[in-house]
């Protein structure tokens, strides 16, 4: 009873608790049994636990204490197994009294899909702000545990971001919500109907004056749809949207340049000249997949290829794109607009503003340069400046397109994917006006949006909230908009749930489950049904209702869309012979993906009826391929307004002027964070480890700042800091980051949660605290003032900077450089000399030993990593985790250099540290074929297969760690405790049950996917044929966007790997160690003008001179 | 049994020499001091000694407990420093277990007298740092549970150990050496245990006694049988002395890591583990002398001529260093070079100069024979060469590990509470272990002792008593 009395406590101290339904108690239950009398007590008892109140106390009691746990401080995750097992063998007491008549049978007629040990892929998406990513989801027996790209997806062609690869941890995540809550009690959909009827039936004489609802950004066709209806319905209630991270510059920008929204979607592959203006257009934003895929495609420099587009990044932060330009500028925010400014004025789309003119002769140098460049690809070029630019910087970019010929060329203008787009801001002030006016009477919140935690924080959303009568919330956990909303609904993972939703170039997928709801969930749909009555129907139905006869029959389009006419043939894409196999599979057996995916819940039946009759054959293919044929949304004939150029023109000048007028100030750079976006991911672990790609950070955020800005401020590395915006102060640690603009700080949103359950919350510092809605991206009045503190940030590379000082970060990139680490060129000199990379090989000639080289039959498995297209976007890090069940270890003991990535992506530095160039370098297992590891085993649990690979005996290994002390390329990791998460039960689901689970004390590593390669080896072994080229590929290699990670047969001159080994380019890493390994990289190629070349070539001081000037 | 054929000690003292026993000193007050060791009641200084080892003891049995229980994240260890304190202390203990065996074999060859009256605690050092340093290759397993795989034990899986690794030779270099010392140590030991017998009033001591003096009458055949046997065993210790830390550095030098990979190895561990022995002996030997009042068996020669051993070996070992950093410059090899610089100016640049201090510095004031004479001094000496021993295994193993060919991986290196709690447990067992070895066992042989003692030789060179009862 001490417990119940303590959880109560806690109950009352959630805000705006009002008086409970009267609940069956623990006490109430003993006085009842001491009303009975002797011998009838035990039959008393099973008649007592047949009445409602028992039996909802038995099933509440203790699922109660559990879904409580993370409201608890002190809260540990043991002690959650334990309420969990208590609640479990509770439910066993429920057992004891009446079993429910069920019937357990086996399979009588087996599914012809489901084969023991062989995946299905089924074609869905998952969406991020709303735009989709067509994927192919891996389900073995019913569990999904892998997602792939979709390669018929304009979206993914193949391939997918991080965020996706970990989308499947998040349908298992423990921590998610797993009953509907009323007032933070379990209660029943039926409680929630009712109520919400009762309420809808004072509503609908008003017209639903007072209902409000709130959603992110929706692309989802039956959504938006069915949102119009209870619109129609209740002709006053209102729609609001909020999408943190969403499009809102772009939005006001498109809608401002070109008179009306619209989208802008960029064709990259005829592009032969980018100019991205403080954006980071390629790793960021719904396109951003395709995006770099299509201009990757412009970058494969090869022997017989030596022609590559050019990029010139001009940004305020080192971004991704930054790090894979030609020509790299940093400049202060400002100073980006100046410069965007001066080169319009060159193109002569805006007039020269004196007072905002580029004085600084190297920046003129790059004006001039850059303007002569795009002056001579007119039509050919593109100016990107990404969300996170200011509106009147986009507008800038659209003119300049506009000028150049580039519209309706490399800039496509689409009617817009997003339903009835309006401005989120406005939408959200207006919804906090409205409810602190009293005039919300019902607010639902969908989707899981969480405004108490993402809303500007000049609404002052959770005040606001408070005053409305009742709040219902829908979303995946119990956030801390659920804390204060009346009542809590789960929301159905995208892979239980049936939907649809648009990419960003408008193309429709249909979403299909593939295993029922584990935790109750609903769907958006399912919720907005209940409004206009229909409480039972399920999102299938109601998906299938709103596409009935809206599908054009007949063999889907692959992936192209209307939108990128110059989509490459999606069977190039590259898709895992197992995916292709199993998705024809399913079509040659002729049951629609809905069927199989029922029969994969191991008969739960997601949707009995889905082919009972009704299913044209349109929806059978849509929902086969992943596409909806023809919804790519049409091109318009919009042309930019010439006026709102100019009128951004002049406010962009004005804005440099006033700024430069005010001295040293200081910039605070708001964006959504690389790895746990807008904060949606921060209970997803792998997420969260997943080493941000510039500053390898996990488990944190920080504020960056440049070395000069930290050293003139008096800011140290790895000490807290307070930041004011307008009064509005932040603790945060700083993190020095080589290559920020002077006086620019930039913080990631996403962290400092409160509500993200035991993993989530409490870590890094809530920028959302600083956030206003004038200044979502961008603010100029920050102040800093150090605190002093130590904060330890979790860094996977240079661990311990400052212990070691800081002059680590130059020393690592300085030692890199002389250790030829990532060979760089310019493709000048490279086609001057293919060879020039020669000069810095030091490799022994093979066949300079006393022994025989062994001959390597059949297969001989090798890698080629194109550095010249990695943008270090990390997909490949989050698959290879996905596919190999790789742990996470927790902040703590990646701060202790125990990260487990069998896939790691080097970054280092080069150039002056005040203004580097960064390389990004994937590190997976180099498979030596003279490999340092063997030797030194003293169990043999690492020895090399006559195929090349170096293998990893798991049951073998007795962890003497030798063989990683002696791998000069540091990619084996060991399991130091037992980091694989074998007791939470529902984690067992997600392991991909082709690969071993570790135990504790045991080295693991790359296996090039062993299993994947098995499996391609037994698939050709029973069809008799050999296996298909170019059609095996590895986990990381899937995943990537720019198809930089190419695996193969190098026995075989056909397949594309045995190509890159020819190639000039290719070199291995530390090869003059003679360890001769089977990942080889291609060098990294610059399509440098001479202009700007001769300007850095004078800037790269040496080691002493750097050393000079001291950097904090 | 007229004379000590083949190798006892040369009997008359040089002249000019400290005599290696005090004047005065018949077979009987030799054989009476050291027995009285044992057979006298318990001295309270013992038992306090012996709680506070004890105590240390118990810390190492936390720390195994926690280490079986958690596995080896408790301790500091990372990627890229894959090994820390445990093959730290495994080559540190290692090492000092040198001393035991070269005293007791090396110089029983070479006829140096003086060794006497040490060998027998040395030996036994030699035993116990062995049993220390033999635990660290189990504990720092990752899976312990499973360290009989790398035996060669017929099995059926098929497999044996993978006879290229380093570690395999590690298993049967210290084995070996662990089996012969102990051999070694305990026929040493027969002659006076059979004098224990003899002396011991206790029933039951007379009977332990007994047991383990294996029959000991000391007839002409016993005499002749054991030293032919202490001859052989010491010549099959004599190489291995030598291999064992051979060996040991092998774990390094077939590495391929900067730092590691070096042909000066072999020598230079060796002669480390003789000068950390001989510290260690040092250690021991000067409390001990005082504590049971052997000053006139340990007398000043000894102390001189360790110092002395102490001098040479150590800068044999300054050479090493010296080497490395000729071939880090002659090699021209990048990583080399690195290495280096990286000891000297990188992150851990402290540790290395405490190594050059304790190691070439403080040694330098052994050129003296007044230092070389007073025990107040080499007692710090050796404690500073024992540190400085321990500084140059975590310089050559953490600091290579720690920045080797990819900067992307550097990383650092910190022992922990646990790795701590092991070393200092570890202590615990050797002291626990030594200071019962002194209570119940002679810790200087009584025989040779008089053997040596020069009042029981006639000027005729005839003995007027058996050397043993």
């Amino acid at each position: 009873m001490e417990i119940l009395q303590g959880s109560k406590k806690k109950c009352g101290a959630e805000p705006s608790h009002v008086d409970a339904p009267a609940r069956l108690d623990l006490e109430q239950v003993r006085e009842r049994l001491q009303e009975k009398r002797g011998p009838e007590l035990w039959r008393s008892l099973d008649e007592l636990a047949e009445t409602p109140e028992f039996q909802d106390f038995l099933h509440r009691e203790f699922p109660r204490h559990a879904s409580e746990w993370q409201w608890g401080d002190g809260v540990s995750r043991r002690s959650f197994l334990q309420l969990a097992s208590a609640s479990l063998a509770l439910a066993g007491l429920t057992a004891c009294t009446r079993q429910p008549e069920e019937k357990i049978v086996p399979y009588v007629k087996q599914p012809e899909q489901i084969v023991p040990g062989r995946p299905l892929f089924f074609s869905t998406a998952v969406t991020l702000g709303g735009y989709a990513m067509g994927v192919l989801a891996e389900s073995q027996m019913g569990r999904p545990i892998k997602i792939e790209g979709n390669p018929r997806h304009p979206a993914s062609l193949g391939a997918t971001d991080a965020y996706t690869q970990a989308a499947v941890l998040n349908l298992y995540d423990p921590e998610r919500s797993q009953s509907l809550n009323h007032f933070g009690r379990m209660d029943t959909w039926e409680g929630f109907v009712s109520e919400l009827n009762a309420n809808l039936q004072a509503l609908l004489p008003l017209g639903g004056e007072g209902l409000r609802l709130l959603t992110g950004t929706v692309t989802s066709p039956s959504l938006a749809a069915s949102i119009q209806d209870i619109l129609r319905r209740f002709p006053r209630a209102r729609w609001h949207r909020w999408e943190a991270a969403g499009d809102h510059h772009t939005r006001k920008a498109t809608a401002s340049a070109f008179g009306r929204p619209v989208d802008c979607v960029y064709d990259f592959r005829r592009a032969d000249v980018v100019v991205s203006l403080d954006s980071d257009v390629l790793t960021n934003g719904p396109g951003n997949v395709r995006y770099q895929r299509d201009f990757s495609e412009r970058r494969r420099v090869r022997a017989n290829r030596k022609e590559m587009n050019r990029l010139y990044a001009v940004e305020s932060q080192i971004s991704n794109t930054g790090t894979v330009a030609d020509h790299r500028l940093q400049l202060s925010p400002v100073e980006v607009e100046a410069f965007a400014l001066a080169l319009a004025a060159e193109l002569g789309v805006a007039a020269p503003a004196p007072g905002a003119a580029v004085t600084d002769a190297k920046t003129r140098t790059w004006v001039t340069t850059i303007a002569k460049d795009l002056q001579a690809h007119r039509g050919t070029s593109l100016v990107v400046a990404d969300e996170h630019a200011s509106p009147a910087l986009q507008i800038l970019a659209h003119g300049i397109n506009q000028a150049l010929g580039n519209v309706g060329s490399t800039v496509a203008v689409i009617e817009p994917v997003e339903a009835d787009p309006v401005d989120h801001v406005a939408s959200i002030t207006e919804l906090a006006r409205d409810m602190n006016a009293g005039r919300v009477q019902t607010l639902v919140i969908l989707d899981g949006v969480n405004p108490v935690y993402t809303a500007p924080v000049d609404l002052d959303f959770a005040q606001a909230l408070q005053k409305v009568p009742l709040r219902i919330h829908h979303g995946l956990y119990q956030d801390e908009t659920a804390e204060y909303c009346h009542w809590h609904i789960p929301a159905a993972h995208e892979l239980e749930s049936w939907g649809d939703a648009r990419s960003f170039d408008g193309t429709v997928t249909l979403i299909q489950p593939l295993i029922e709801p584990l935790y109750e969930g609903k769907t958006a749909l399912e919720v907005l049904a209940a409004f206009s009555g229909r409480t039972d129907a399920t999102s299938y139905e109601l998906v299938q209702q709103f596409w009935q006869g809206k599908i054009q029959g007949g063999a889907p389009e692959a992936g192209t869309g209307v939108v990128l006419t110059s989509s490459p043939d999606p069977d190039s894409a590259g898709s895992n012979a197992t995916t292709t196999a199993a998705a024809q599979g399913n079509a040659s057996t002729g049951a629609t993906p809905a069927t199989a995916a029922t029969q994969g819940t191991a008969g739960a039946g997601a949707q009995p009826a889905a082919a009972a009759g009704g299913v044209d054959s349109g929806w059978r293919h849509a929902l086969h391929s992943g596409v909806v044929p023809n919804t790519a949304a049409p091109r318009t004939g919009a042309a930019v307004n010439g006026g709102a150029v100019q009128q951004a023109a002049a406010d962009i000048a004005r804005a440099v002027a006033e700024a430069r007028g005010a001295a040293d100030r200081l910039t605070l750079l708001l964006r959504p964070d690389p790895t746990i976006y807008d904060g949606r991911f921060a209970s997803n672990t792998w997420l969260q480890e997943l080493p941000k790609p510039t500053t390898k950070l996990t488990w944190d955020n920080a504020l960056l700042v440049a070395p000069a800005t930290a050293q003139r401020l008096k800011l140290r590395h790895e000490e807290t800091a307070e930041i004011e915006v307008e009064g509005r102060k932040l603790r945060t640690a700083v993190w020095v980051q080589p290559g920020m603009a002077e006086n620019t700080a930039l913080i990631t949103l996403g962290y400092g949660r409160s509500r993200a359950g035991e993993i989530g919350s409490n870590h890094g510092f809530n920028a959302y605290a600083v956030r206003t809605s004038a200044g979502l991206w961008r603010h100029p009045g920050l102040q800093i003032r150090p605190l002093g503190e130590r904060y330890v940030l979790a860094s996977t590379q240079n661990h311990h900077l400052l212990e070691s000082g800081a002059e680590e970060v130059p020393l690592a990139s300085e030692e890199a450089q002389r250790r030829h680490v990532v060979r760089t060129g310019t493709l000048a000199e490279f086609i001057e000399n293919p060879d020039f990379l020669k000069a810095e090989r030091e490799a022994p000639e093979p066949g300079m030993t006393m022994y025989p080289p062994y001959k390597y039959e059949g297969h001989a498995w090798a890698m080629a990593i194109d550095l010249n297209v990695c943008t270090g976007c990390s997909a490949c890090v989050v698959a290879c985790q996905a596919e190999n069940n790789i742990p996470v270890v927790g902040k703590q003991q990646v701060l202790a250099g125990r990260e487990m990535h069998w896939l790691r992506i080097d970054r280092y530095f080069a150039g002056d540290m005040d203004e580097p160039v960064a390389h990004f370098q994937p590190v997976p297992c180099m498979h030596c074929e003279n490999a340092p590891c063997e030797v030194v085993c003293p169990v043999a649990a690492t020895v090399h297969s006559d195929e090349g690979l170096n293998d990893m005996v798991y049951n073998r290994c007795v962890g003497t760690r030798y063989c990683s002390n002696n791998c000069p390329y540091k990619v084996r990791r060991f399991n130091f405790f037992r980091y694989s998460d074998k007791s939470t039960p529902v984690m067992a689901l997600l392991y991909n049950p082709d690969v071993t689970v570790r135990m504790r004390g045991v080295m693991e590593k790359c296996t090039y996917c062993v299993q994947r390669i098995e499996q391609a080896k037994i698939e050709s072994k029973v069809d008799g044929e050999p296996i298909p080229v170019n059609r095996l590929q590895t986990a990381c290699q899937q995943a990537c966007p720019t198809q930089a990670i190419v695996f193969g047969d190098q026995n075989d001159p056909e397949w594309q790997v045995s190509q890159m080994k020819a190639d000039p380019l290719n070199y291995g890493l530390l090869e003059e160690i003679n360890t001769r390994p089977r990942t080889t990289y291609l060098a990294k190629l610059r399509n440098s003008v001479p202009e700007l070349e001769a300007l850095s070539a004078g800037a790269q001081p040496t080691a002493a001179e750097r050393k000079e000037h001291g950097h904090a | 049994m007229a004379t000590l054929e083949g190798g006892l000690p040369a009997r008359t003292p040089k002249p000019f020499q400290v005599p290696v026993v005090a004047p005065g000193h018949t077979p009987a007050t030799v054989t009476d001091q050291i027995n009285n060791v044992i057979l006298q009641r318990t001295p309270r200084w013992w038992i306090l000694a012996f709680g506070g080892a004890f105590s240390l003891l118990m810390v190492f049995l936390i720390a195994v407990s926690t280490l079986f229980l958690r596995g080896v994240g408790i301790w500091g260890i990372n990627i890229p420093v894959g090994w820390g304190f445990d093959i730290i202390n495994f080559v540190w203990w290692i090492g000092i277990g040198h001393a035991g065996t070269l005293i007791s074999a090396i110089l029983l060859l070479l006829r140096q007298d003086w060794r006497t009256s040490i060998n027998r605690f040395a030996e036994a050092m030699t035993l116990f740092a062995v049993a220390c340093a033999g635990m660290y290759p189990l504990l720092h397993l990752g899976r312990p549970w499973l360290f009989y795989w790398l035996l060669p034990i017929p099995n059926t899986m098929g497999m044996w150990p993978q006879f290229r690794s380093p570690l395999i030779w590690d298993v049967f270099a210290v084995s070996t050496y662990a089996t012969v010392s102990a051999l070694f140590w305990f026929v040493g030991l027969i002659p006076d245990l059979a004098t224990l017998r003899d002396h011991a009033k206790n029933k039951w001591l007379q009977r332990v006694f007994g047991l383990a003096a294996m029959g000991w009458r000391g007839s002409a055949q016993h005499w002749h049988n054991y030293e032919t046997a202490y001859l052989l065993l010491a010549g099959l210790a004599t190489p291995l002395v030598l291999s064992v830390h051979t060996v040991v550095s092998f774990d390094f030098s077939i590495g391929i890591v900067p730092g590691w990979h070096a042909t000066i190895f072999p020598p230079y561990f060796v002669a480390g583990a003789i000068f950390a022995g001989f510290a260690m002996v040092l250690i021991l030997a000067i409390p001990l002398r005082v504590a049971f009042g052997l000053e006139d068996f340990i007398t000043e020669r000894h102390l001189e001529n360790m110092g002395k051993v102490m001098l040479a070996t150590g800068l044999i070992v300054v050479y090493g260093y010296f080497t490395e950093f000729f071939f880090a410059y002659y090699s021209a090899n990048h990583y080399e070079r690195f290495t280096i610089l990286n000891r000297v100016l990188g992150p851990y640049k402290l540790h290395w100069l405490g190594l050059i201090v304790c190691n070439a510095l403080s040694i330098q004031f052994l050129w003296f024979r007044r230092v070389r004479t007073s025990p107040a001094w080499l007692f710090v000496i050796s404690l500073f060469v024992s540190v400085g021993m321990w500084l140059e295994r975590f310089v050559i193993i953490v600091m290579s590990l720690h920045r080797d060919f990819l900067p992307s991986s550097w990383g650092m290196y910190r022992g922990t509470i646990w790795d701590w709690a092991t070393f200092i447990g570890t202590i615990g067992l050797f002291l626990t272990l030594f200071i019962l070895f002194i209570r119940v066992l002679p810790a200087i042989s009584g025989f040779e002792m008089r053997a040596i003692v020069p009042t029981s030789k006639k000027p005729g060179g005839e003995y007027t008593e058996a050397p043993a009862k």
